[in-house]
């Protein structure tokens, strides 16, 4: 497996994290949320398994536009400052928008949680590698930006702590997990429209 | 009505008055003087993006979350786009407002913004984007301010060319 040749080659990476699952840690976190926090799922698998996970009102699924998951979930959080909201992000997806992180550090805003799931390669596309299969470091490029609370998460117990820490300390922080290349456990259903409008009754918005 | 108000007070008017209280920008010389008046004024949270569909992202989630934004840009920004508006802004029915410095007519001195400018009215066309050029000091208001009311109404977003005629545009001192 192509991936698993690249996990192997991440072993001299500037971290030492566990490879998890995509699936697992995200229902690990959305078992966590009890205070109707936001979550944006970022394209592709990211959010296959954000929808395998259960649904949510406050859940969105977002089909295209790889990279504006941050950026969604920002706008999200400067609107309603007194909800939580999580972005999940691919590290291809993030590495195609890595502005965004100095955005965010520069506004700060204390109810944004950003979660990287890293697998080193484009896994829906075919498995080609990532720049940080090998050499880029997400959490590192985080701190960099300005996010100061960027950590990689070591292994299940570890996220569990981040992510709780968090959603009660306030942001904005990232937390980068290491996962396999196993394909999303879900199909989202393609209504865009239709996810737009539930997220936003699940906000509690009218238009 | 607008008297002798200036093409950027004016926009900072109807935005006010049409609750808009969210504009993200990557900046523009021509558009300086509306991004000074906006930073001014505390009704509006307004800050630069890295990127022109980084900024189409932030208000795409601030309309969700019940927040009316608008994005400012230049001419060769816009081609950074079209994905955003293509794959989230159009499918997802979000009446995100786009105001374009246009450069790379009445007087261009850089090529790159010339070829922009020629695409930007096919490419919003072909995603059936609402699109108007403005050109005259008394018919900004009635433009900016029918426009918001019809993107919120019909949940579609609309993109506002602010011609030459209108900012001045940039100057090349030929």
């Amino acid at each position: 497996m192509a991936a698993s040749a690249h996990n192997a080659q991440r072993a001299g990476a500037a971290h030492n994290a566990k490879v998890m699952n995509r699936f697992e840690l995200t229902k690990r976190l959305v078992g966590r949320l009890k205070h109707d926090e936001a979550v944006i799922g970022g394209i592709g698998n990211t959010n296959f398994d954000l929808w395998a996970s259960g649904p949510r009102p406050q859940n969105f699924y977002m089909l295209g536009s790889m990279g504006l998951a941050i950026p969604i979930a920002l706008g999200v959080a400067i609107a309603q400052p007194r909800r939580h909201v999580i972005a999940l992000e691919g590290d291809g997806s993030l590495l195609m928008q890595l502005g965004c992180l100095a955005t965010v550090a520069m506004l700060k805003p204390p109810n944004l949680t950003m979660v990287i799931w890293d697998n080193g390669i484009y896994q829906i596309t075919g498995g080609q590698p990532t720049a940080s299969a090998a050499t880029a470091d997400l959490v590192a490029v985080a701190r960099g930006a300005g996010i100061a609370n960027a950590a990689w998460a070591a292994d299940e117990d570890e996220f569990d702590r981040l992510f709780t820490a968090a959603l009660e300390k306030g942001g904005p922080s990232l937390i980068a997990a290491r996962i396999d290349d196993k394909p999303g456990v879900g199909t989202t259903d393609r209504d865009p429209v239709r996810i737009r409008a539930d997220f936003m009754t699940g906000l509690g918005v009218r238009r | 009505m607008t008297g002798t108000q200036t093409w950027h007070e004016i926009v900072v008017a109807t935005l006010k008055s049409n609750d808009v209280k969210l504009v993200v920008y990557v900046p523009d010389r021509v558009f300086t003087p509306l991004i000074e008046a906006l930073h001014a004024d505390s009704y509006f949270k307004t800050f630069a993006a890295t990127r022109e569909e980084e900024a189409l992202g932030i208000v795409t989630g601030a309309w969700m979350g019940g927040l009316r934004g608008a994005v400012l840009m230049q001419t060769s920004g816009f081609a950074t786009i079209p994905n955003a508006l293509a794959s989230l802004v159009a499918p997802c029915q979000i009446p995100a407002l786009i105001f374009v410095s246009e450069r790379g007519t009445l007087g261009e001195f850089n090529l790159g913004q010339a070829m922009v400018c020629k695409t930007m009215r096919p490419v919003l066309d072909s995603l059936g984007v609402e699109n108007h050029t403005i050109t005259r000091l008394d018919e900004l208001a009635f433009i900016v301010d029918r426009s918001i009311k019809q993107a919120v109404a019909t949940q579609a977003p609309v993109t506002f060319i602010l011609s030459p005629l209108l900012t001045g545009g940039k100057v090349f001192a030929a």
